[in-house]
């Protein structure tokens, strides 16, 4: 987020690239798209195509074989499957498109206003589409199919008017989370009218989905026709293919091959459909898939040159010691490097602060420390030492064994990091019982007396309650409790006031310092706020680009600061700033010149 | 630069009260707050989460409904401005959001972006295309950056963008709402002075809504203080982020850590005296 | 959670009113004038009348409505307006056999898509999960009767592992009636399969990427307990998606059940939307309306246990 000049290298965003392009690079949609293609095609041309009038009955073809002049032979009633499937086509697709458009008319606009507007209109609509999908609806399908006599385009419609719900709340859902950015907030402070505003911002969001959404429509469509016509309900006078299927069904113990033709034919077109629906969706979808454990990024390079930080204290001092770390992310673009040989080590009694700007590799190089980097990434460092002993070369559950014994970890936002399905009181109870062996009543015990030990005056209340029940101070202290509940040696605290309020973090700052003093505990905080590494570090390591440019103690890092970014970065700090009028008295005494 | 005391004053907020549902219950965002705003002026609204001072921009800029109290804009009532009468607003009342990414509509380009204002005022296509590269060299970005997509840039230039978004229609009033809070320090204190520089060349007045003390010290001429729904003290600049009288903006500024150790040390001792012991240690 | 509990009823009984209601009015104007349907095309103008007044047709619909609603609501859905058996005799002859295999369809769903959505979830780049991929995106689409088209012909026909068509009555013999439904419930499950794992893995990926999972790891709890609070958090959309499930397997059974020749609601069904039989289609909606509504009770009672926050809304 640095504010530098542009990048040379601007990888190319997923706006900028049409979807249809992207999408024509992938084989499996490819292939999927030829096959709906072709049986477009052949819908629209059958009676080009056709060898036979699908209708016309020869009882010398009554179940015959395939044979030449005859591609797939004859049905029980005497009529050329052949002729009859490539006008089956036509018909399956007319009633998959109008379930959609009936789908779409009918789903996509009521859930585009329920999603802008909410209010009373919102809850209406969700309650219908809620009621809609509650309704079995093949047996609706059938008292209409009753009514109308079959009739193809009404029971299609219906159809449609059944998928409506899958619309609605797709586009409802798509809509609120644009209408929930500040941008379309921005768009009515900039006097754009409502409609100017949805076709402007909501439609564009919502148009890819409704296209994913339909290929798969249609597919299910496509089903539900063919089960009626298969029923015998709605075939009117054109081949379909579900009757089709259905005689095939009659016959299928003696000619199984009637069966097999409209089968595979719907089959195939169905998965085309689906193929190309699940294609678009990953394309347009930010979803991360996760790497696979074979592409997990190659160990970084290990580049003696590149070794950053300084190492103060004796390795059987130190309660934690690192040298020379690197941690590599994989990217879509190729592995990227995020800490480049870093070496730092903190004592016992110790406060370590790891300073730096977003994207400096401070948070990465705490979490290799502890073996917590996502599958995506990959550390390796010369050694590892916790409390004297190296840990580096340990098998991974060994090393998982000194988390939350040895190492307690306090976590950035608190409302993220508490699970929300369990009280308070079973997240500390359960590491204190699995990872500690207490009984259930020494866990509880403990877990009440650390939530006092942190400031939380009303235990009984806390433990029995939910996390979105309490506040994010109180959450931050009852992670605090967590992470030293286990009694560590060494407390790893990643941002730990960034997300609270001012008058909460000097509350929890307070509490970190006393904890640390009172267990004895080396207590490394990361942080980008120079006003906390004031407040509670013994030295310092200011991180950027994955280095460590400049490591000290605290008092020297602020009365002389040896790398000139470390300089800057104090002074960006404004607590100490010039104020608004003696800003205006300079300016004027300068001239009021602007742009100096 | 300053206003005089005795002109009316741009922005006139009295007594407002905005309440909240939640489902059965309503929430009291803000009790009564007042405060004015002066032509060329930054007026800071300082205060933690749930103080009321992002309710009270949104208010200002119509974005939540007003349950009592009123809010004049350069002399007339704007407190209920619905539909056609709230957009002509536009052309004086504008906006900052705090989150750089999703303040823009990632499909569009920059150049549609910073074009949407005008084009939905009725200004031409050749109009709006000069307008949109003047305010990107207002801003300091390249004149190629139309034809880019937001997410080709950082969090400090995509603020930059939705400074010119906000500058374009040349208004005379822009709520920021928390615009630098998202931004690294080095980065912040760029934007910041860019802030003081267009308000110099354009004389625009801010609404300056930052929970941070240190930046509201930097750029704003007054500074109400939030608490609550309730404003707990307002006056000069350098009267609030030095010597506050009342006993929550004293809490607010001594919990704030400054960077310098010694005095930072100083400060928590103070802190300290006007707080209880957080508790007592475990066995 | 008694409030809960209340409200949960209180709208399912709503839906119920309404659902049916606009069944009943839906078919009658639908259908208009069944009695052509029910005596052929042959018959006179006045053996039409006769037989709208002895069913009562030429009265207003509101109180023929008030009528069969009267008797509905005490478990009386009338007469077949073909053979004048009592309609709830008929249903409940049939549901036992839709609703084995439905409910065999629902568990199986439940919990093979439990256990592949976990194995997918925690290995989420391995060979099965890239299968269960592939399988979701085809068998989603593919409607229940083509998929019994084929196990028929395969394991019925082929194989001749299970009969191919045919009931069997659990009080007759327990695995006849197992042999019986398992090719039905397989044909109906396994859409239902792929929905439910694909929609697990994906809440594993969502939830695994979030911050307290990093912090439970870091508390020192072991893989295994990592896992159940991850499936716990991950569950409340797969548990919505098999509750939707249920009802696609409600309308599906109908299909599915003519092609095993079971003796279910389905050919019932078939069979009086045919003649524009509207009492017995009435009766039918009821039923599987009420089995749907007690389906998202559960559901919701599950999900209010599962998360928290759902309790207080």
């Amino acid at each position: 987020m640095t504010d530098a000049a542009f990048p040379a290298d601007i990888t190319p965003s997923p706006g900028k690239q049409g979807l249809w392009a992207r999408y024509l690079r992938r084989p499996a949609g490819v292939a999927a798209l030829a096959v709906f293609l072709l049986v477009v095609l052949v819908g629209l041309f059958a009676p080009l195509i056709a060898p036979h009038d699908p209708n016309f009955v020869d009882f010398a073809l009554t179940q015959t074989p395939p044979a030449p002049g005859h591609l797939m032979g004859g049905d029980s009633a005497g009529r050329d499957i052949f002729s009859r499937l490539l006008f089956g086509a036509r018909t399956t697709l007319y009633g998959a498109a109008v379930a959609c458009l009936a789908g779409v008319a009918l789903g996509v606009p009521a859930g585009v206003a329920a999603g802008y507007f909410g209010g009373p209109a919102d809850r209406i609509c969700s309650w219908i589409s809620d009621a809609a999908q509650s309704v079995p609806g093949m047996i609706v399908l059938l008292i209409v199919a009753a009514g109308t006599g079959g009739d193809f385009t009404v029971l299609m419609v219906t159809v449609g008017a059944f998928m409506a719900p899958g619309y609605y709340r797709m586009s409802r859902s798509k809509t609120l989370a644009v209408r929930n950015e500040p941008y379309i907030d921005a768009a009515r402070v900039a006097g754009l009218t409502h409609t100017k505003i949805l076709y402007a911002h909501v439609l564009r969001a919502v148009h890819a989905p409704v296209i994913i959404q339909s290929a798969l429509t249609a597919g299910v469509a496509m089903g539900m026709q063919a089960g009626l016509q298969f029923l015998g309900i709605g075939t009117a006078s054109n081949p379909n293919w579900g009757q089709m299927m259905n005689d095939g069904f009659r016959t299928m113990l003696t000619h199984p091959l009637i069966l097999l033709w409209p089968s595979a034919a719907l089959g195939v077109t169905i998965a085309a459909l689906a193929f190309m629906g699940s294609t678009l969706g990953d394309l347009v979808s930010v979803r991360t898939e996760p790497v696979s454990r074979r592409a997990r990024p190659a160990a970084p390079p290990r580049d003696e040159g590149a070794r950053s930080g300084d190492l103060v204290h004796a390795v059987e001092d130190s309660a934690l010691r690192v040298e020379n770390l690197r941690v590599t992310y994989r990217t879509p673009d190729g592995d990227k490097q995020v800490v480049r040989g870093v070496c730092l080590d903190v004592a016992p009694g110790e406060v370590l602060g790891i300073v730096g700007e977003s994207g400096s590799g401070k948070s990465q190089t705490v979490f290799s420390t502890l073996d917590l980097l996502p599958a995506e990434g990959h550390s390796t460092a010369d050694g590892v030492w916790i409390a004297g002993r190296p840990v580096g070369d340990l098998p991974r559950a060994k090393r998982h064994a000194l988390l939350g014994t040895r190492i307690g970890y306090v976590p950035q936002e608190p409302m993220s990091n508490l699970d929300p399905c369990y009280t308070i009181g079973n997240q500390l109870v359960e590491p204190l019982r699995a990872v500690h062996e207490l009984s259930k009543d020494e866990a509880k015990e403990r877990a009440r007396a650390i939530l006092v030990r942190v400031g939380i005056t009303d235990p009984e209340r806390v433990l029995a309650s939910y996390p979105h029940q309490i506040s994010g101070g109180m959450a931050q202290r009852v992670l605090i409790a967590g992470a030293v509940a286990g009694n560590p040696s060494l407390l790893v605290a990643d941002e730990p006031t960034t997300a609270l309020d001012v008058t909460v973090q000097a509350e929890v700052l307070e509490l970190l310092r006393e904890l640390q003093q009172e267990y004895g505990m080396a207590l490394v905080i990361v942080t980008h706020n120079f006003g906390v590494v004031a407040d509670i570090c013994d030295r310092v390591a200011v991180m950027k680009d994955g280095k460590i440019i400049e490591t000290g103690p605290v008092d020297q890092i602020f009365t002389q600061p040896g790398d000139p970014y470390t300089a800057e970065l104090i002074h960006a700090s404004q607590d100490d700033t010039e104020s608004r009028a003696e800003l205006d008295a300079a300016w004027n005494k300068a001239g009021r010149t602007v742009r100096t | 630069m300053k206003t005089e005391t005795n002109e009316t004053p741009l922005l006139a907020v009295d007594n407002l009260v905005v309440d909240y549902r939640r489902g059965r219950t309503t929430f009291r965002a803000l009790k009564g707050v007042s405060m004015t705003i002066g032509t060329g002026e930054c007026v800071g609204l300082v205060g933690e989460s749930g103080s009321g001072k992002s309710t009270l921009g949104k208010a200002i800029l119509g974005l939540t409904d007003v349950t009592s109290g009123s809010i004049t804009f350069d002399g007339s009532p704007i407190t209920h401005l619905k539909g056609a009468a709230r957009r002509r607003l536009a052309a004086d009342l504008q906006v900052v959001f705090q989150d750089p990414y999703g303040s823009l509509d990632p499909t569009l380009t920059v150049g549609q972006i910073l074009a949407e204002p005008l084009t939905a005022a009725g200004t031409s296509r050749a109009d709006a295309h000069r307008a949109v590269a003047e305010m990107l060299d207002h801003v300091r970005l390249p004149a190629d950056t139309v034809t880019r997509y937001p997410s080709e840039f950082s969090g400090g230039q995509r603020q930059r963008i939705a400074i010119a978004r906000a500058l374009v229609r040349r208004p005379r009033l822009i709520v920021c709402d928390e615009p630098v809070s998202a931004l690294d320090l080095t980065t912040q204190a760029a934007v910041i002075d860019l802030f003081i520089d267009i308000q110099r060349e354009t004389g625009v007045s801010y609404l300056f809504v930052s929970h941070d003390l240190g930046v509201v010290r930097r750029i704003c001429h007054r500074v109400s203080v939030m608490y609550r729904g309730e404003c707990v003290e307002s006056g000069p600049n350098q009267t609030i982020t030095r010597n506050p009288e009342h006993p929550y903006t004293r809490r607010l500024l001594l919990a704030s850590p400054v960077a310098d150790p010694a005095r930072q040390a100083e400060r928590r001792r103070s802190w300290l005296g006007l707080q209880s012991p957080t508790g007592s240690p475990v066995p | 959670m008694i409030k809960f509990t209340l409200r949960r009823l209180l709208s399912g009984a709503v839906l119920l009113l309404v659902v049916t209601s606009a069944s009943f009015f839906l078919a009658h104007l639908a259908i208009g004038d069944p009695t052509a349907g029910l005596l052929g095309d042959s018959a006179t103008p006045a053996q039409r009348a006769a037989l709208r007044e002895q069913l009562g047709l030429d009265r207003a619909l509101l109180t023929q409505f008030w009528d069969w609603f009267s008797h509905a609501v005490q478990g009386d859905f009338g007469t077949s307006w073909r053979n004048f058996q009592p309609i709830s005799d008929q249903i409940a002859l049939r549901v036992p056999v839709t609703l084995s295999v439905v409910v065999a369809a629902t568990l199986l769903a439940a919990v093979v898509g439990l256990a592949v959505g976990v194995a997918t979830g925690l290995r989420p780049s391995g060979i099965l999960a890239r299968g269960l991929k592939l399988a979701s995106v085809v068998l989603f689409a593919l409607p229940g009767f083509w998929v019994s088209l084929v196990l028929v012909m395969v394991f019925a026909i082929k194989l001749q592992w299970f009969p191919a068509v045919g009931y069997v009555p659990l009080v007759h013999s327990g695995t006849g009636w197992l042999r019986s439904i398992t090719l039905p419930s397989i044909a109906l499950a396994l859409g239902a399969i792929v929905m439910i794992a694909e929609q697990l893995r994906n809440g594993f990926l969502q939830v695994n990427n979030q911050d307290f999972v990093r912090t439970l790891r870091a508390r020192g709890l072991s893989s295994r307990r990592v896992t159940l609070h991850v499936l716990r958090n991950a569950s409340p959309a797969a548990l919505t998606v098999l509750a939707v499930m249920f009802v696609g397997l409600l309308g599906g059974a109908i299909v599915v059940e003519i092609v095993f020749n079971l003796p279910g609601i389905g050919s019932l069904t078939q069979s009086a939307s045919q003649i524009g039989d509207i009492p017995v289609l009435l009766g039918l909606t009821v039923v599987t309306v009420v089995f749907v509504v007690v389906i998202n009770f559960l559901l919701d009672l599950v999900l209010g246990w599962v998360n928290p926050k759902v309790r207080e809304q």
